[in-house]
């Protein structure tokens, strides 16, 4: 075969995103040779759109906060299908890592005393999201971009992992090519961790970006690795519906927690009709309430009124969006509208400085006059690589996955803010884990010169085809069937119509042909993301048609209530062979002293 | 195929055609993209349907799936929040994601080539690397021993300015010390003190860049023509708020008569 390039690394890090990039910083900081891998340039990553901020109980605005009650909203917000354990370490670290990104020089909005200032936000009971405007997930990209840059750590840009190498058993290396060259490169390392974001680019309507092609996901499963909770999709109930080129492009939930009323066609606020009984007493009873909740928000001061219905949980929201259109009750665009404009545009400005512009220049609205039209958009997984919540090791021993990746934390449903103090708490673990399982491997494990050969092989293999279609007609098709079988409502008809259409897909990329040179070629980059994302859609529809319930996000129309006998089950996706298996596996039990926090706050568990 | 542009949303079957979009649909837009590598190209022409709101990336990803797959792009958010497509629209540095075709004439092709400052990799995909070496050199923040971690919200808001640059490079880009006179040797460009800024006037830093912005970073040979400032697609006042105020420390440290009897004296 042609020549390629070869780097030996402990750890490879795959992904730079916030988890990645936490990840990498610990394992540099093991002591141990670290690589880092990434599709795009540096800074570049999902992270950096992330917008509203990050969970953590720190209690600086509402001091009644704790670990505790963060633990609980994050279980309740899963509809307790969440890993315990994960949720519990996430709640107690979350804090140390949001001070610490502080200390490595991130600038958080400011309360008046002078300490990180946060905001509400869906399902948290108290004001926990540190941010900075709309754009904290760029503040804390630049913020663990500029550790790496400074730790010396090689980071491989442009670069695409096709393959994980096992030896044994166990984690041996990568193969990877340069999106540049289309040339080859081959990963020698101990451990490697995967953080590379979810899976977006199956459907069409997504807040997602090309990187999102459940690129780990894959890998993971590929080398043997135990996948679970895929059907778990969450919609973002705000994405842009209009014009159609920023179709499913986030509206960040911040506009919600700084006071967003959401409306109907006919004026109506209709997210009190779809508040869940059981959550009802956690919100404003009426206008008046939601209204004076907002005032003291603006002005910063502590009040007993409940927040608006508007914060609810994301799945709650999504769903409420969808009957509303679904019913006849939709905007002009098929949203509805999301409306901050009663607020001093100042304010508006200051808080939201993304949204205005986003607004302002793509759909020509000035939301600061003018309602913003929304609707749900497919934005995050809840589901993938299962891990051990202590250690972010998966089942193969040497692989890890932290953030988006990773699966266990959010459980059925994952409420906004949670994903970026994730990615600081499971990235730092994984990098920790990682490093340490390196240092006492005892040799280096060998590749395989034929497998190396096999894979570039496989990824070279559209350019010798003569005839085959287009692999941008295949992910147009694959995106369609996501969206219209595979969506925010589920029914077994739809499912099984979606799964049969996902085995045509899979045999159309199979053959795809791509043109041109080997030369930054995005048809050919495109060819083979699609093998990922068809992989992680079959799994997410075969653990749909199985889950004949609803759930968090999972929502079956032909099975629209709770089954306790599922809410003790994972849905763990395997291979077995050529075939992808999918079991029920149970659902670690919560510990007595956990439960009794509910018990304490008078909530049921389940 | 216009109709994968202006598809109604899956799903959400109610999606109704406003009043003006018939006639946008039968719209063409004519654009003239830079196809070549290293060794050469030119500029090839692509005809392609008009959606409300289109941008030009949307019309560079038309192309691809329906024209040339092989049409080299760098893209991610595409919601002007990563600084990826950057490229020059009619000549202009521009984010492909945040400039709109019915922005221009309707009669009017649409140029879009690769930025001009750094060496071609293919079609609008240039090698930025530069910048990122230039970045490792930088003094990172370094906390003031003993500071106290509060600080007022009016302390920060000045700060926070330079840290919405999404390094699009386009500042990069426009600059003239880059651009016509070549300096990357001597000159770390206006995104580099837009983040020298950042960290200098950041609360909690105790680091000092002065040296390094004279002798490395070649600030004396910014002459203020704030191209920069007109292309930063964040509306950071580069020059202004950034440049200025670090040409004066430099000058105050190094130029400033008390100042050299204290450095001569103090040994600093």
């Amino acid at each position: 075969m042609e020549k390629y390039e070869t780097h030996e690394h402990d750890v490879l890090v795959i992904g730079a995103g916030g988890a990645g990039l936490r990840a990498t910083i610990e394992a540099a900081h093991q002591g141990v040779s670290v690589g880092l891998v990434c599709k795009s340039l540096l800074g570049k990553a999902h992270t950096v759109m992330a917008e509203g901020g990050v969970a953590a109980a720190l209690a600086h605005v509402d001091p009644q906060d704790g670990w505790e009650t963060h633990f609980r909203d994050t279980m309740k917000g899963g509809s307790f299908l969440n890993h315990w354990r994960m949720a519990q370490i996430h709640a107690q670290e979350s804090p140390d890592r949001v001070r610490e990104l502080e200390h490595w020089g991130a600038l958080f909005d400011r309360t008046q005393d002078g300490r990180i200032l946060q905001r509400a936000f869906g399902g948290h009971t108290w004001k926990r999201l540190a941010h900075v405007g709309d754009r904290t997930g760029l503040e804390m990209i630049r913020t663990l971009q500029d550790q790496v840059v400074h730790l010396g750590v090689p980071v491989y840009m442009e670069c695409t992992i096709t393959r994980l190498f096992t030896e044994g058993g166990r984690i041996a290396g990568a193969m990877a090519y340069w999106r540049e060259s289309g040339r080859f490169v081959v990963f020698r390392a101990k451990a490697v961790v995967i953080a590379t974001g979810g899976v977006g680019k199956s459907y069409k309507v997504t807040s997602n970006s090309w990187e999102y092609s459940g690129d780990g996901q894959t890998l993971a499963y590929e080398a043997g690795a135990e996948l679970i909770d895929l059907e778990f999709v969450q919609f973002h109930p705000t994405g842009m519906v209009w014009p159609p080129g920023v179709m499913g492009l986030l509206v960040t939930e911040g506009v919600r927690g700084e006071g967003g009323i959401l409306r109907n066609a006919k004026g109506e606020r209709f997210m009190w009709k779809y508040l869940p009984e059981a959550r009802r007493h956690e919100y404003a009873v009426d206008e008046d309430e939601a209204r004076r909740w907002v005032e003291a928000a603006v002005e910063n001061r502590q009040t007993d009124d409940k927040r608006p219905p508007e914060l609810s949980t994301r799945d709650n929201v999504a769903r409420a969006i969808y009957t509303e259109v679904r019913e006849g009750r939709g905007t002009p665009h098929g949203g509805a509208y999301l409306d901050i404009s009663y607020l001093p545009a100042e304010r508006v400005q200051r808080k939201l400085p993304s949204m205005y512009h986003q607004f302002m220049e793509l759909a020509d609205v000035d939301i600061t006059q003018q309602p913003m039209e929304v609707g749900p958009t497919m934005h995050y997984m809840m589901g993938g690589i299962r891990v051990d919540p202590d250690t972010a090791s998966s089942t193969v021993p040497g692989l890890y996955a932290a953030g988006e990746a990773a699966a266990g934390l959010h459980g059925a449903n994952r409420l906004g803010g949670n994903s970026l103090s994730d990615l600081l708490v499971f990235g730092r673990r994984a990098g920790l884990s990682a490093a340490q399982y390196a240092k006492a491997l005892a040799s280096n494990p060998r590749l395989d010169e034929r497998e190396i050969e096999r894979e570039a092989g496989e990824t070279l293999a559209p350019f010798e085809r003569t005839s085959g279609e287009s692999p941008y007609d295949v992910h147009r098709d694959l995106q369609t069937c996501m969206d219209r079988h595979v969506g925010i409502f589920r029914v077994q008809e739809d499912l099984e119509l979606g799964l049969k259409t996902l085995a045509t897909l899979k045999e159309r990329a199979r053959k795809v042909r791509v043109e041109g040179t080997r030369l930054y070629n995005p048809g050919w980059h495109l060819a083979r993301d699609l093998a990922n994302m068809i992989t992680v859609s079959e799994g997410i529809t075969r653990g749909a048609l199985l889950r004949k319930e609803s759930r968090g996000a999972h929502s079956r129309l032909d099975h629209p209530s709770m089954d306790p006998a599922l809410g003790k089950v994972n849905f763990c996706v395997s291979r077995a062979g050529e075939e992808m298996k999918v079991a029920a596996t149970p659902l670690p039990e919560m510990p007595a002293e956990l439960r009794y926090l509910f018990e304490m706050a008078k909530e049921k568990v389940g | 195929m216009t109709q994968t542009m202006v598809e109604s949303r899956p799903g959400t079957a109610t999606a109704q055609a406003p009043a003006g979009e018939g006639q946008a649909r039968s719209r063409e837009a004519v654009l003239r993209v830079f196809r070549g590598d290293a060794s050469g190209g030119s500029e090839v022409e692509y005809r392609v349907p008009v959606a409300p709101g289109m941008v030009v990336l949307d019309a560079i990803h038309w192309i691809q799936a329906h024209r040339a797959p092989d049409l080299a792009v760098r893209w991610n958010c595409k919601a002007a929040k990563c600084g990826s497509c950057s490229a020059e629209v009619n000549g202009k540095p521009s984010l492909m994601c945040k400039t709109r075709l019915d922005h221009f004439a309707q009669d009017r092709t649409i140029s879009v080539r690769p930025m001009k400052t750094f060496p071609i990799i293919k079609d609008l995909v240039t090698d930025v690397s530069w910048n990122y070496e230039v970045n490792k050199r930088i003094p990172p923040f370094k906390p003031r021993p003993g500071a106290d971690w509060r600080w007022q919200q009016s302390d920060v808001d000045r700060v926070q300015e330079f840290r919405k640059c999404i390094e699009c490079f386009l500042c990069q880009d426009v600059c003239h010390v880059l651009r016509t006179h070549e300096l990357k040797h001597q000159f770390a460009g206006p995104r580099f003190f837009v983040r020298i800024a950042g960290l200098e006037m950041h609360p909690m830093d105790g680091e000092d860049r002065s040296g390094f912005l004279k002798d490395h970073a070649g600030i004396g040979l910014c002459n203020i023509t704030k191209c920069c400032t007109e292309v930063c697609p964040e509306s950071i006042t580069i020059t202004d708020n950034a440049i200025i105020p670090l040409k004066e420390r430099v000058v105050d440290w190094f130029y400033d008569p008390l100042r050299m009897v204290w450095r001569k004296l103090t040994g600093r």
